[in-house]
């Protein structure tokens, strides 16, 4: 216990972030992400580090670009909106094969939206971020020490398999402060033959593109990265089950849904009722091996989430719709109280019958 | 046999795709040249940006990266902090520069970032076939302005060199044309300049080359030439327009 | 043992820096602890308010919402969170700021003019020690003895200064006999 610190989710992220080796931040405001960049500002010049604030997500995110194509670990982070400009740029680090950490602290959308915590980028950070046929790893943390865990981890993910790690949080696991240890070991070092260093006119000149104007070569470019992502789907996926062992009724949820969704089944079980949690660490990859398992055994899942209902779809689809799934959702900002959760397990319960 | 004549270094044995009479391949040669003439081949980076040049990282013996539109000087930026003992080149057109990545351009001269832009102005979108660009003459004719751009419902081309004038952080500035010989030969020298402040790390430097686009002007490359120094040079005046060093020198 | 504990007021009351404090404090004992501050425009200026969990068991959402105990140091708090309040609960109100008694009769209502007392003892700005000085008096959130190993982790090294006037505004609550 003595190694523990308390300190806030954002903050903590961005030390975990240092640990791992990255003196590249690269950013611009935005509420409720700020407390990184300002960790960031005040800490990298003392590692040695560039702590840079760009003049839009856009030119941020093309710098992280720059960054990893010299083959340096960088970083940038944002908040809904943000992440929404930096699209473009996440699409070009998936065409180039480069490998980058982003930051997502989700707020209330569309649009301007607001600044309370959200989880209505579900979507947008498993499917649909930007233009083009990838993926991005996506790590959703549901504690301080889940955000500086998966941060450590997801530089190395992110160097391993060169694509874009993307941590996906939300306003409470970002303001939030909780104990936790920053103990993280090694960093892991990976050979980087294809970064722009300069030839030192020794070797044949290293290109760093998106752009395969044959067809032909362009599908045998994705041919070869979805290779990659079926490899990660096999050997990546994380996840955690809270009393699923008896469980008839498998709530789903992560990050701040997920804490609250406790609270929900351990009052329920005080009740009898036999509810557990399947909580996806990894959003992409999904654990759907394991959710599809899990149907065979439970009579029906709530998928709680902050969103009009994203999360729920890829239950839907891993488990085959082979049981019922209910929606147990807030949006906006707004957040559901474990009351709410618990109303909704008695319906399923009540579905049971 | 002596060798009077040969392909810099900093090329590659690579067939340019550029329309005949286009002055892409001149600069490009520039560019090679000075990197050669500089002896830092093997330590630059460039940055291709969207546009006709965006095949540049097959001609530049140098690493590349090829940018998103507009956004090279941001790419540049991350290099050039990630290993600043690299050199570091943008090479864009005037749709990439001045208008897509207007934002990219202007921040990077406010930040004194040492990396060198290599400014192609052809006063029109090649690559996409000839549309309105930024630095459209009035008057002049293209695919999106079939009636000639007028000004009062499309606004004035914008003066980048002027305009970054004004920008405490940017270093060199300078206006060039290859039309003739007498101004490639200033074109090298200013492009040389450019790079050699940025080995010194003098900071961000911008040459605009005012450049021809035959094919979309509908004219004969001779024929471009001329309307290059007819037409363009007196809209965009050649010379130095910002240079920080020479100013200190005449303190 | 948990408590769940809802600190709200004004920003600028240190109304957050109270919720850190008890936050580290919990963590010095080893047990479980969360601390969520309400965030946005709201901290310059207008209403504040955070959530601190101190549990013997990992702590599920760090979301306050119905507080065992509550502490408002102005009236709009006292209005918003009152009913939230669980049965049996305890409210701590700073009176020299809220005019009106707590209504309801199911839980537990004490009385500290925290501000006054911190004008009056050269000990402005600390009216949030004095009424957490008061709580800790009137439940078993923290050992009291503890106080000052949590200031020493909780105040910036820059101002370690600031100390003796905490643990003096600590002291003071605690030992107000109202």
């Amino acid at each position: 216990m003595a190694d523990k610190v308390l300190m806030k989710g954002n903050e903590a992220m961005a030390e975990a972030a240092i640990m791992a080796g990255c003196r590249h931040y690269l950013g611009y405001p935005i509420t409720p992400q700020t407390e990184i960049a300002a960790y960031m500002s005040k800490r990298m010049p003392k590692v040695g580090g560039t702590f840079l604030q760009a003049e839009s997500e856009i030119s941020a995110i093309n710098m992280v670009i720059g960054v990893a194509a010299a083959g340096k670990r960088a970083m940038t982070s944002s908040s809904s909106p943000g992440i929404s400009l930096k699209g473009e740029g996440l699409s070009y680090l998936a065409g180039c094969d480069l490998p980058a950490f982003v930051v997502n602290v989700q707020r209330g959308g569309p649009g301007l939206g607001g600044i309370q915590p959200s989880q209505a980028d579900y979507f947008q950070a498993t499917r649909g971020t930007s233009h083009g046929d990838y993926h991005m790893i996506v790590l959703a943390p549901n504690s301080v020490q889940e955000m500086v865990n998966l941060t450590f981890q997801g530089f190395d993910m992110a160097d391993k398999y060169r694509m874009t790690v993307m941590l996906l949080a939300d306003g409470t696991m970002g303001q939030m402060m909780e104990p936790v240890s920053l103990d993280m070991g090694e960093v892991k070092s990976y050979d980087k033959p294809w970064a722009v260093t300069g030839t030192n006119c020794e070797r044949e000149h290293n290109i760093v593109n998106s752009l395969f104007l044959k067809p032909e070569l362009l599908e045998q470019k994705n041919f070869e990265r979805f290779e990659r992502y079926a490899y990660i789907e096999e050997n990546e996926a994380m996840y955690e089950e809270y009393l699923m062992d008896d469980t008839e009724v498998c709530i789903v949820a992560y990050g701040i849904s997920a804490r609250i969704a406790k609270n929900a089944i351990d009052a329920a079980r005080a009740k009898g009722i036999k509810v557990g949690m399947f909580r996806p660490i990894t959003l992409w990859p999904f654990p759907k091996k394991e959710i599809r398992a899990i149907a065979d055994r439970v009579n029906s899942f709530i998928s709680v989430e902050l969103s009009m209902g994203q999360l729920i779809e890829d239950v839907k689809l891993y488990t085959e719709c082979t049981k019922p799934v209910y929606l147990c959702n807030r949006t906006g900002g707004m957040i559901m109280t474990p009351e709410e959760v618990l109303a909704k397990i008695e319906e399923a319960v009540g579905g049971n019958k | 046999m002596a060798v009077v004549f040969e392909k810099p270094k900093a090329l590659t044995d690579a067939t340019l795709h550029y329309c005949p009479g286009c002055t892409h391949g001149i600069i490009h040669r520039l560019v090679a040249e000075v990197l050669d003439e500089l002896g830092v081949q093997g330590k630059t980076v460039g940055i291709a940006s969207v546009g006709c040049s965006v095949m540049s990282y097959d001609y530049f013996d140098v690493d590349m990266v090829q940018a998103a539109h507009g956004r090279a000087p941001a790419v540049a930026t991350g290099v050039k902090r990630a290993n600043p003992e690299n050199i570091v080149f943008t090479y864009q057109g005037d749709g990439d520069l001045a208008a897509i990545g207007t934002a990219e351009t202007v921040h990077s001269a406010a930040r004194g970032e040492n990396i060198t832009i290599i400014f192609v102005n052809n006063a029109i979108y090649g690559m996409t076939g000839g549309q309105m660009a930024p630095t459209t003459l009035p008057g002049q004719v293209t695919q999106t302005s079939p009636y000639g751009r007028d000004t009062n419902t499309v606004g004035f081309p914008l003066k980048v060199c002027e305009l970054l004038s004004n920008v405490d952080g940017a270093t060199y500035l300078e206006r060039v044309a290859v039309n003739n010989v007498k101004n490639v030969k200033a074109a090298k020298k200013a492009i040389k300049k450019a790079f050699t402040y940025q080995t010194e790390g003098k900071g961000f430097t911008l040459i605009e080359v005012l450049s021809t686009c035959p094919t979309n002007w509908g004219l004969t490359p001779p024929n471009a030439l001329k309307w290059l120094e007819e037409n363009m040079i007196p809209y965009y005046p050649l010379g130095v327009y910002k240079d920080k060093y020479a100013e200190e020198e005449t303190k | 043992m948990t408590t769940n504990m809802l600190i709200a007021g004004f920003g600028g009351q240190g109304i957050l820096f109270t919720g850190k404090f008890l936050a580290y404090e919990g963590l010095l004992e080893g047990r479980e602890v969360s601390w969520l501050p309400s965030y946005g425009p709201e901290m310059r200026g207008g209403t504040a308010n955070c959530s601190v969990i101190l549990s013997d068991t990992p702590v599920g959402s760090p979301i306050v919402s119905n507080p065992d105990t509550l502490l408002v140091m102005n009236l709009p708090s006292l209005d918003k969170y009152e009913d939230a309040t669980q049965a049996g609960g305890k409210i701590f109100v700073d009176s020299a700021l809220i005019g009106r008694k707590v209504n309801r009769t199911d839980v537990e209502a004490f009385y500290i003019p925290a501000t006054k007392l911190a004008s009056d003892e050269g000990l402005t700005g600390l009216a949030n020690m004095i009424l957490l000085g008061f709580v800790i008096k009137h439940t078993n959130v923290i050992p009291f003895e503890n106080i000052e190993r949590a200031l020493t982790k909780v105040v910036p090294a820059s101002k370690q200064h600031l100390i003796e006037s905490n643990r003096k505004a600590l002291e003071l609550g605690y030992n107000y006999e109202g």
